[in-house]
């Protein structure tokens, strides 16, 4: 994914530091405590959400067990509708497709709409590399450019700044990018987005080439859907001549029906609005309404691989609402920046290592940044298991097995974190099959409590410092049981 | 192999099905939701889009045919406008009574001019009541995309009852998926300060919705 989280330390690393963060904690437990209250009225708005939930399920599921067949249907639809359709098998190479399709424009920059997909293969590096400046134009995106900062939330990315900081970064930088931050910018948030507003039209008004992601793909018609709330989408979808929308292939839905259940359940379940400010839909190229040369990148980047993965695989259903990331305890405390990926809080946790694999330090740790408290699975409009995906990919860390990487099958090694627990566990299976090596191991054991210390040394230590260690009875289960019902029992 | 091929067989080999096996889409998919929310009289509904309409800080105006051409003359006059783009399909009555230098639709004038204009009215496609949503659909009464995006204020009409339906799914039926669609629910909005919403940052930062009674 993006190269701006190489390097990045692994979740527990990262999440204490940002713990100790306040203004960071505040800023989180403000906004994330603002959304949960507002989408709980928003969904309650809906009696049938439960069956809203569920045959939004029932259509990812489907569409991801039929998935080459709906995007054959759907390269065909586009075509037919003046649309050309590549295939990026990597990040690289839709980085490379992409690079290619603008200087075939001859154009040296491109506005933005806000696309997770394009922040996941790092593609505004990629352009930078090869001499083309991309603009963000989503208000948060720009916050996040302008203050050389990263994304911290799927659907507002600088929700981990204040009011304050982001005057304080319009004000230094806007002038760096164009037209500057006009005299005297207060912090609020009116006067912040109509310098955004007057920043940014300079650029929607000159721009040849615009670049998005979608969140829809019907494959029987060809169309493309995307949802924002600004109007910065809807300038860079239908004022530039070419628009090159860089899309994941599981972002399909068989049918133009399909979008009745994803559109009553997206939005109050990301800004708990009944419905997005605005929704652009377009099939193709139209004469002389928008942009007249249409280009779907569609990525794999790991996603076939997701697929591979029948436990897994229900990331993929992900219609990146955000709802988990806004009732998450950790994500509340850690914030985004702690997942070390464009895809943070409990989604973050079990996409990106699916996607990327769990060969790197932080992404063996993801599996692991969270309580299991389920609030995730309760709001998730698709109904992912997040719970169930996070313990099946904990016990891959630990245990290995065989996997697909890159479209191949294979064996991954236990993670080397995870010795102490194996030998634990090892030690266990060893001492339950050993009745009388247990019987006088509980023994010692109580014997010897008074003495127990409240940390475990070594390698021990980082479980016992966020633990109470448990206590040692007086006397175990089977000596009472001796001692109560011995005589009963002794003829066994 | 091309990076289709390969995508393509990973997809194949992934879920162990041979290729292009039977979609069994109709059966698969429990359709048990609502079709529309809650029980209303006709002019209930129009009442709950008014409503909706407001919520998101539209403002919500009504009249008939005869009253049609003096509102919008009010309304931009109130707004203190110079210019007016127009669709070219749109009823040439609805602007009788404005003295106002009206812009042409024009493929040909670059976004640049399209942002010296101050106003746009158009017709829509639909409107849904639940959500407060008007849909336009490219037809010639609304013209290209982007005159309802560049000037600050957008005037629309709303024929009702005809053109309101209740629900999204409802909406849906009515469109046709190959026309470029814009869905509007609202003025422009963001949510991406201390995710308190604040109206007004690229698109038309005031929106009028004019329901039309016939």
């Amino acid at each position: 994914m993006s190269g701006t989280f190489v390097g990045m330390p692994a979740f527990p690393k990262a999440a204490h530091e940002a713990v100790g963060n306040t203004t960071l904690r505040a800023n989180l437990r403000h906004a994330t405590h603002t959304i949960r209250d507002k989408r709980a009225k928003a969904v309650a708005e809906l009696d049938d959400w439960a069956l809203l939930r569920e045959a939004g399920k029932q259509i990812k599921d489907h569409t991801l067990r039929h998935l080459d067949t709906y995007l054959v249907q759907l390269e065909e639809a586009v075509t037919a509708a003046g649309g050309v359709v590549h295939w990026a098998a990597d990040a690289d190479e839709a980085n490379r497709i992409v690079t290619r399709l603008v200087k075939e424009t001859g154009e040296s920059e491109v506005v933005k709409v806000k696309s997770m997909a394009t922040q996941e293969i790092g593609l505004n590096e990629a352009l930078e590399a090869a001499g083309i400046a991309a603009y963000e134009t989503d208000l948060a995106e720009l916050i996040v450019q302008l203050g050389h900062d990263r994304p911290s939330h799927i659907l507002v990315p600088a929700i981990h700044r204040n009011r304050g900081e982001i005057r304080d970064i319009f004000t230094k930088e806007m002038g760096a990018w164009g037209r500057p931050a006009p005299e005297g910018l207060t912090d609020t948030p009116a006067e912040l987005a109509e310098a955004a507003r007057l920043h940014l039209r300079e650029k929607f008004l000159r721009a040849k080439v615009g670049i998005s992601g979608a969140n829809f793909m019907v494959a029987a018609t060809g169309t493309l859907v995307v949802v924002e709330s600004e109007g910065n989408g809807r300038m860079c979808l239908t004022l530039p001549e070419t628009l090159i929308s860089v899309v994941g292939i599981e972002k399909i839905v068989p049918t133009w029906r399909d979008l009745e259940v994803f559109l009553q359940t997206l939005p109050r379940s990301s800004t708990a609005e009944r419905m997005n400010p605005y929704t652009s839909m377009w099939t193709g190229t139209s004469d002389s309404d928008g942009p007249q040369t249409f280009h779907l990148v569609l990525i794999d980047n790991g996603r076939t691989d997701t697929l591979a993965d029948e436990v897994g695989r229900q990331a993929l259903r992900c219609i990146r609402c955000s709802a988990c990331l806004n009732v998450c305890p950790v994500y509340e405390r850690a914030g985004g920046h702690a997942y070390g990926s464009v895809y943070p809080g409990p989604i973050g946790a079990i996409l990106s290592p699916q996607l990327r694999g769990t060969a790197s330090e932080i992404d063996a740790s993801l599996p692991y940044a969270s309580s299991l408290c389920g609030a995730c699975y309760e709001v998730c409009p698709v109904a992912i298991d997040i719970p169930e995906v996070l313990v099946h990919l904990r016990e891959r860390v630990v245990q290995g097995g065989e996997v697909t990487r890159r479209g191949a099958k294979v064996t991954l090694k236990p993670a080397k974190g995870h010795a102490g627990e194996r030998a634990a566990m090892r030690a266990a299976r060893w001492a339950f099959t050993h009745p009388a090596a247990l019987a006088t191991g509980q023994r010692l054991a109580a014997r010897t409590r008074r003495f127990h210390p409240r940390m475990l040394p070594g390698p021990g230590r980082a479980w016992s410092a966020t633990r109470d260690l448990p206590q040692v009875p007086a006397e175990s289960f089977r000596d009472w049981w001796q001692r109560t019902h011995g005589s009963k029992e002794s003829g066994k | 192999m091309s990076s289709r091929d390969i995508i393509l067989a990973r997809i194949r080999r992934a879920l162990g099905a041979p290729a292009g096996a039977p979609t069994a889409y109709d059966t698969d998919i429990d359709r048990d939701y609502l079709h529309e929310h809650g029980d209303r009289t006709t002019s209930q509904t129009v009442e709950l889009l008014a409503e909706n309409l407001a919520d998101y800080r539209a403002n919500v105006h009504r009249c008939s045919d005869g009253e049609l051409a003096a509102t919008v003359a009010r309304l931009l006059a109130e707004h203190g406008s110079r210019s007016v783009v127009v669709p070219g399909g749109l009823h040439e009555e609805w602007l009788a009574q404005t003295a106002l230098a009206t812009v042409a639709d024009d493929a040909e004038s670059t976004p640049a001019a399209l942002d010296q204009v101050d106003s746009v009215v158009t017709a829509c496609a639909v409107a849904i009541a639940e959500t407060g949503t008007i849909v336009l659909d490219g037809s010639p009464d609304q013209g290209r995309r982007r005159i309802t995006l560049i000037p600050d204020h957008h005037i629309c009409v709303v024929r009702v009852p005809d053109q309101v339906v209740s629900s999204v799914p409802q909406a849906l039926e009515r469109l046709d998926p190959t026309r470029p669609l814009t869905w509007i629910s609202g003025p422009s909005a963001t949510s991406d300060i201390e995710l308190d919403r604040v109206e007004g940052v690229h698109g038309p930062r005031t929106l009028e919705v004019i329901l039309l009674s016939e």
